[in-house]
This record gives C-alpha cells, structure tokens and sequence, in this order.
C-alpha cells in the first residue's frame, strides 16, 4: 500500500532541474502589463494631497489607478470588509497601498511608482502594544474573556503567588517565493487567476466582488506556492484583485508580483504578543491559578486576528491540567502591517505564555522544570476511547478551559521516552559540571512539550471536496481542494488515491488546485489540508472502487466484497485482471470512472462567545529537548543539540512528516531567537530584507538532531489514524527559549529569574544577563 | 544605444544586445531568455535563490551585471543534467528529499555543484552547513540538503573521472 511510505515530494525532479513552476515562472501572453503599488510613507496620515501626474507620465506606465479611479472600492479583508484595496484619504500604516501603476514591465511599474507627489497631514501614530493599550484602541469594542473556576481566588488562597510578563515578537513569514499572481481577461468578461496562494476560494470570491460578478466567472489556479506558512492564506487577496481590476479597465492580462523589500512593508506578519501573568502555585509548583492578560498587536485592519488571538487563548493550557483560568485578550489595532495568520496561527504565542509561567515557577520553587511540568500535566489517556455507556466514563472528566475534555493525552508516555532517549537528565548534570568549570560559556537546557489541537476554530471550514478522474488507460487524475506549499500534501493525498485503487502512486496525476474542479475550498491552514483533503479523496476513491467491484462481482457472480485491489491488480472470483484491464472493461461497460468526495470533520461544536465547547477534532503531541550555550559577555548564542520526539499519528508518509518536524522547529527556534522586526518610532519597518531580518541558515541548525516520530495511531477516525502535522512542530522551538533562559539563569546565583524576553537576540540575553548577576 | 556580449550559457555560445547595461545576470536569464529555473528571492544577494556558476564559481545572479561578464560561461539549473540522466546533485537532492515547496532547491543544487567544486568541504557536515549558509531555506530543510550534499559528494568522489562532474 502506497500509503505509510516514506516517498519524497512527487514534484522532487521538477525541482531539481527548475522545471518547476510558480506564478513569476509562467510563459505570458506578449501583452502582459505588470502592477506596481505605490506605498505610503507614514504610518498614520491624512493625504491631503496625491498628484499621480508625475507617474502617469512615466516612461512604459499604461494607466494608474487611484482611489478615486474605483468606486466602490474593492475590499481585500478575508474578514470583516474593513480593507480598501487603496487607502481611502487616510493612511494607516507606512507600506499602506494608495494607488496601482500598471506598467509594460515590472521595473516600470516600480519606478513610477516611486514619483507621486503627496502631501501628508500626520494624526497619531499607534505603534506599539502600550500605546494601543493606552488609547484603548481595540477591535471588537474591548478585549474578550474566557474563564474556568475562579482563578482570583485561587491565587489569592495559593501558598505562593507569582507575577510576570513576557514579550513575544512577531514574525515575518519569509516565504522563498514573494506574493504574486496573473490575471488573465477570458471572453464575457470572465477572468482566469494564477495566484501564489493557500485560499484559492477565497480569491475567487474576492476578485469576482471586486468585479461585480457572479463567482461563476472567476477561476483560481494554483499549482504550488514557495512557501506559504499563512502568509498566503489572505495577503494575496490584494495582488489578485489588483490585477482584476487593471486587467478589466485595460483589457490585457496583468501580473503583480511584489519585490522582497515591498513584500515584507506591505504584508502582515506574526502577531506581536505581550503576555502578563498572575500565578498561584504551592511548593512543589502545581499551579492552582493563573490570570493571564494577552496582548496581541493586530495591526490596522482586522485580517484573521479575531480567530488568531481565540487560538492563543485556546492553547493558554498548553499541556497542564488547571483547573482556574482567566484569559483576558486584547485584540489592539496599531498602525503597522496587518498581523495575519502564521503556522500555529496564535496557538505558539499563547502555548509560550503558559510555558514560561512553568519555568518562572519551576525557578521559584526550585525544582526541575521537567518535574514541575509532569505534575501539571493531563492525565493520561487509557489505551481505549471512553466508552459512552460506560458508568464509570460518567465520573468527572478532565477538560480544558474551554470545557473540552481532554481524551488522547500521551505527555506522560511521550516525554518519558524522551527524556530516556535524549539522556535529559545526565546532560543536565553535564550541563551544571561545565557552568561550574566555565565563566565565560554557559550552558542551558530544557524539555518543552506542545499539546495542539487540530480543527479550524469556525467550524463550518472543516469541510473538503475532491474529484477523481479513472482515465480509460487506467491512469488516475486526481484533484482536491488543498494547496501545495512544500508541506506535501499533494504526494500524501496522491498515496491515499493510489492506497484506494491499490495502485502505484506513479498511476496518480496530482493536478493544479482549481476552482473549476473542486468548488468551495477552504484555506490550506491549520494543519488540516491531508486531513480534510485525504478523507474527501478517500471518499472519491471508495465510491469509484464501489462501481469497479460491483461490476467485477456481477460478472464472477461473487459479492463485491470478495473483489481485491492490491499491487496493481485485482482478483476476483479465481481470476485475476490489471488494474488497467479493469477500467477497459468497465469503461466498456458504460461504468462512469469519474466521482467527487466529500468530507466534513465530525464531533466538532463551538461557542466562540462563550468560549466553550469542542473546537478541536483531537490535539497533536510532541516534545523537543534543546540544549544550546552564550558567551555571557556578547550574548551570542547556539542550538547544539535538539532531541524531537513527535506524534503524528499513523504517519501517511514518514519522510515528509519528519521534513515538516525539523523545518518547523528551525522555524519556531527562529521566531524566537534571531528574528527581530523592528519598527521605529514613526512606524516604520526597518528590517524589510533579508540583509537585516535573520531566518536561520544552514550553519543555524543543531549540531546535533535527533527526530523520531512517536508511535501510536490517532484515536479518532482520521485518514489512516494519521495526525497533521504541519503546525505543531513549530511550537518545539520553544524548548530553544527555555534552554536559553536556563544558560542565563546558570550565570547569576540562582536568585533572579532571567526574564528573558522573545526573540532571545544577543541583546536580549546580554540583558538578561545583566539582570541575573545585578550589574 | 546598444551594449553587445556574448555568454555561453549551458554550453550554448549567445550574442546578446542589452538596450540597458543596468540588466542584472538573473533578469537577463528570467525575463530575456526565458530561463525561469533560476529564482529570484530577494533580488539583493541575501538569500541564494538565483545561485549560478559563472565559470565554475558559484554566485548570486541578482547581484551580477550581466555586461560585466562578458565571454563568461554560465551554468544554470537548466543545464546541469545531461539529457534524462540527473547530475549526481539533484540525483541526490531527489533521493534524499532535500527540499519542501522547492523555491531554494535550484539555488541550493547549484550551490552544492560549486561547493563539490571547491574541494573545501569533504564530507565534513559541519563544514558543509557553513559552505551551504549563503543559501536560505526557509522551510529549513537543511537536514535533507545536508545529507543530499554529502552523498554527492561522495558519489562524485568515487566515479571521478567517469563524468563531468559540473
């Protein structure tokens, strides 16, 4: 069975010989005109002025749209319809799109864009986390609040009490390919997009009410994008309508495709957070209360932060059963780039709170913060699923703060096994022998484990479509409604077909994603693409080899059950026939080889007002051991080791879940350390390249990595019992910050918790330092 | 007015005139030969995408003007395999999938085909990582492309003098 195989990426030798394409890669008609935007300088501004008089004379310039070029205007928001595509009169951000140079080529497009004459009228500029707190700047009127217990009494009745706060940066996504599409002008009016992103759907529906048309009329294309991580899922909307519109007021196809330093002042980023908290905990560091206070810097448009920052409150819990919880979050709008969805989509943000509360505790109480982490844990979950009639499942169960009960916990037995594997204990010792031998190195370590649940939190987006094609040749087309952006969806879903005819997955064409074939999409996000789009395939491919067996079973006069796809084969009835004579015959017989499938996630119900219900299908597990060293007196620092060990459930293919473990601990070990986005005090992004943002490089990586996938299928019904794992991995790279915290706490004299703040750059732990050793 | 050179690009000698001497090596190769397997990532030599050899050695082609290496020879990605059968780089790239969505991987494979050349990193991880730095990947499939350099570079160790090696 194809399935469970350890295949690499089905475009691998496209890729190695640059076949490959992505949007800026395809052969356009010589017509094509290419857009630029022109961009805002301030962060917040009346523009009392816009002469585009110099730009409209630029050489190679067609046309230039203004704001009051459009009305209505276009709306780019995936959310609440609060996003011009141009700004209207007023700026919001400095990146802030004002109007659309469509060019002959993309450098003429760029050029005039730079010659609009404006005259600014500055109004305050909300930059940061305490300023959008102090203006009370929010979106949804105030902040939200979801409780469990009553957490102020337990605090206040608590032996031991604790306050703290940390900041956590954002993140830009950094994808390898830029934002990008090309839109192509059809007779009637009707349009045909090429678009670098994760929603296709979502395009559709953006550029079609743009143009005033019926969705009927636009079909989204996307083959593969470079990269994604969420920055794609609505940060494309903006490209694709842009082009629409230019591509309808000139008649000739149009392409966008923003230029790095444009890509990351005009895009929105990982949220900002800053997390206060409150703790009550006794000796032995149970935590019996905690007040937390979420901060989350949304930028100046809602985009995605509504359901960005219920995640983090929904992984506020992270792994530990606590029994009073309160959640104040505050969702601020400032005048930066509109923060967005990034793998994890809040949930990392959050999960970071609740574990540095750990390690804050574990320092006051003075235990070993792996010991203090078990005892808060969930119980773990018996070898079976509760069973409903059972009187005993009637007793009290352990539920989130949500309410959801926690029923597959696997921590005790996971990290166990790790902390054997990876030797925890004995390097923590090694690590206290060379902090003792050493003034100048210090060392730190730490084992952090991730609980994630997987679903979309609006529920009605847990759904998936596919189409599957059986051509006469036995050859299989086949096509569903995720994208590609490195995660290998495409090759695991192509090993679910293969898996249902049981064929080579060399017989599966896997196509282009495309609104024409599969409609309704939901984004490519939170994980979910293999789960939604492996079942809808799976369904599609059941009901073709529903017909195939009962064709085969009335000629053998057996029951279709007696009929066997295996190996390329099928047996029935004593004999035994090609898969693709099989098809021949059934094609001959009049039998439609064509069939979609469809799927919807069971169990699922949620009140997002209330904060309470079952917002997640199951949680994906893991945990990492990092163990990294600072030089104390320039806060430089490193990875050297990482020990993963991570659940993905019964893995649809190895390879490529261990590919998304490692990549996304890299990535959130980055998020947390190298990767600092900082804006000045006017609102200005001043790491817009990759000369002055950091993503780890090659030489970046552990020196030593150790990944193993944790053995155990999923309890609920997923495709093949696997787990998705393209997000929870990421939140590994937390065990980074926390090993960081250890090497500075191992500089001072063990009566000052480091309060190392995120990303952990050399300054920030120079810093630490510092505060550790009271200089 | 017309700047005139001639380039060999994956062994094939081109006259070319530029209308602008400003063109850089990659947008002459993307946008005028329609050789779109080099990417363009950053556009300003940070991040590799666009890693070409211009005469053997490894460089970044956004930061190249192409007039200024006139009689060059260029090898891009397109011109690594000979007819179906893989360069030992990608052989080994494909086998041990070192790459996700595959934006890097041209940049990566011609990266590693002018480290090999170098001579510098054997079969050194450690230095091989540091050889390979000037070549993001933001999915951080850096475990694979490590391991897919060094098998090439053993492969190519071990059949020296069978084929070109690049």
């Amino acid at each position: 069975m194809s399935v469970a195989k350890p295949l690499p990426h089905d475009a691998a030798p496209l890729h190695v010989t640059g076949q490959a394409r992505y949007i800026d890669d395809i052969p356009v008609p010589a017509n094509t005109l290419h857009l630029a935007f022109g961009l805002s300088e301030r962060a917040h501004a009346k523009v009392t002025v816009l002469d585009l008089g110099p730009v409209r004379a630029a050489p190679g310039v067609v046309a230039v749209i203004g704001p009051d070029d459009l009305s209505p205007m276009p709306d780019c928001s995936p959310s609440i319809h609060d996003e011009p595509l141009l700004a209207m009169g007023e700026v919001h951000y400095a990146g802030h799109p004002m109007f659309i140079v469509v060019a002959e080529s993309h450098l003429a497009a760029r050029r005039a864009a730079r010659l609009a004459m404006v005259t600014y009228e500055d109004l305050p500029a909300l930059i940061t986390i305490e300023q959008a707190l102090a203006a009370n700047s929010h979106f949804e009127g105030g902040p939200v609040t979801w409780q469990i217990g009553d957490a102020a009494a337990a605090i206040a009745g608590a032996p031991r009490v604790l306050k703290g706060s940390i900041e956590i940066g954002g993140q830009e996504h950094f994808y390898l390919e830029g934002q990008a599409a090309l839109v192509l002008p059809q007779e009637g009016g009707d349009m045909v997009v090429h678009s670098s992103t994760q929603h296709p759907t979502e395009i559709q529906h953006k550029v079609s009410e743009a143009l005033g048309l019926p969705m009927n009329a636009v079909r989204v294309e996307v083959r593969r994008m470079g990269g994604g991580f969420g920055g794609k899922e609505s940060q494309g909307n903006h490209l694709a309508v842009a082009c629409a519109v230019a591509a309808r007021a000139t008649g000739r196809p149009c392409k966008m495709r923003y230029d790095r330093d444009d890509d990351m002042m005009i895009t929105g980023k990982r949220h900002a957070f800053r997390i206060d908290y409150h703790v009550g905990h006794d000796d032995r560091g149970r935590i019996l209360g905690v007040e937390f206070l979420q901060l989350a810097q949304c930028g100046w448009s809602a985009d995605l932060s509504l359901p960005v920052c219920d995640r983090a409150m929904l992984h506020a819990d992270n792994a530990y059963l606590i029994e009073n919880m309160r959640i104040e979050s505050h969702r601020l709008r400032t005048n930066t780039q509109s923060a967005t969805a990034y793998r994890g989509f809040g949930g990392p943000q959050g999960m970071l709170g609740i574990e540095r509360v750990l390690d804050h505790v574990a320092f006051a109480v003075g235990r070993e913060p792996l010991e203090v982490r078990r005892a808060n844990f969930y119980g773990e979950a018996g070898g079976q699923p509760p069973d409903p009639r059972d009187i005993s499942a009637q007793k009290k169960q352990q539920v989130t703060p949500y309410r959801m009960p926690v029923e597959d916990f696997i921590l005790h037995g996971l990290t166990a096994r790790l902390e054997e594997s990876s030797a925890y204990l004995a390097r923590k010792a090694e690590v206290a022998r060379w902090n003792a031998a050493n003034d100048v190195l210090k060392k730190g370590i730490a084992l952090t484990p991730v609980k994630f649940g997987i679903s979309f939190t609006l529920t009605w987006l847990n759904q998936a479509g596919a189409l599957v094609h059986v051509y006469q040749d036995g050859s299989v087309h086949l096509n569903h409604g995720g994208t590609e952006m490195g995660q290998g969806l495409f090759q695991k879903v192509a090993q679910v077909a293969a898996s249902g005819f049981g064929i080579g997955v060399e017989r599966v064409k896997i196509t282009a994603t495309d609104t024409g074939k599969v409609p309704n999409t939901s984004a490519t996000a939170a994980s979910s693409g293999s789960d939604l789009n492996g079942m809808a395939v799976k369904a599609a491919c059941d009901t073709l080899r529903g017909r195939l067996a009962e064709f085969l079973a009335e000629r053998h006069q057996v029951s279709p059950a007696e009929v066997l796809f295996e190996g390329g084969r099928v047996a029935v009835g004593g004999a035994e026939y090609g898969f693709d004579e099989v098809i021949a015959m059934a094609y001959q017989a009049r039998i439609s080889l064509s069939a979609t499938g469809f799927y919807a996630t069971p169990k699922i119900t949620w009140d997002r007002v209330k904060g309470q219900g079952r917002p997640f299908f199951y949680f994906a597990y893991g945990a990492a051991v990092s163990e990294v060293v600072i030089d104390r007196l320039t806060g430089e620092n490193r990875i050297l080791r990482c020990d993963i060990l991570h659940d993905a459930g019964a893995s649809l293919n190895p390879a490529i879940d261990m590919g998304q473990i490692e990549g996304g601990y890299v990535q959130g070990a980055g998020w947390l350390t190298t990767e600092e986005l900082v804006w000045d005090d006017r609102g200005r992004l001043r790491t817009h390249a990759p000369s002055t943002y950091k993503i780890p490089a090659c030489s970046d990586r552990p020196r030593v990595f150790n990944v193993a996938l944790w053995e155990g299928a999923n309890r609920e019904e997923t495709v093949y019992r696997s787990k998705a794992v393209g997000e929870p991995p990421f939140m590994l790279g937390i065990s980074a910050l926390m090993a960081l915290s250890d090497a500075v706490a191992a500089c001072g004299d063990g009566t000052v918790y480091p309060d190392l703040q995120a990303p952990a750059t050399p300054e920030r732990i120079l810093a630490a330092v510092k505060r550790v050793r009271g200089d | 007015m017309s700047h005139d050179l001639t380039l060999t690009i994956n062994g094939t000698r081109q006259q070319i005139a530029l209308d602008d001497p400003r063109v850089t090596l990659l947008d002459l190769l993307r946008e005028r030969l329609h050789l779109t397997g080099t990417k363009k990532g950053c556009d300003r030599g940070q991040c590799g995408a666009c890693t070409v050899l211009i005469d053997g050695r490894r460089q970044n082609a956004c930061l190249a003007l192409a007039l200024s290496h006139d009689g060059a020879e260029i090898t891009t990605i397109e011109g690594l395999a000979e007819g179906d059968t893989l360069h030992p780089v990608q052989a080994a790239f494909v086998a041990e999938d070192g790459m996700q969505c595959g934006y890097c991987t041209p940049g990566q494979v011609m990266s590693a085909v002018g480290l090999i050349a170098e001579g510098r990193a054997g079969t050194d991880p450690e230095r091989i990582r540091e050889g390979m730095s000037g070549n993001l990947c933001r999915c951080a499939a850096y475990s694979g492309i490590t391991r897919a350099v060094l098998a090439a570079a053993e492969e190519m160790t071990t059949t020296k003098g069978e084929r070109k090696t690049a």
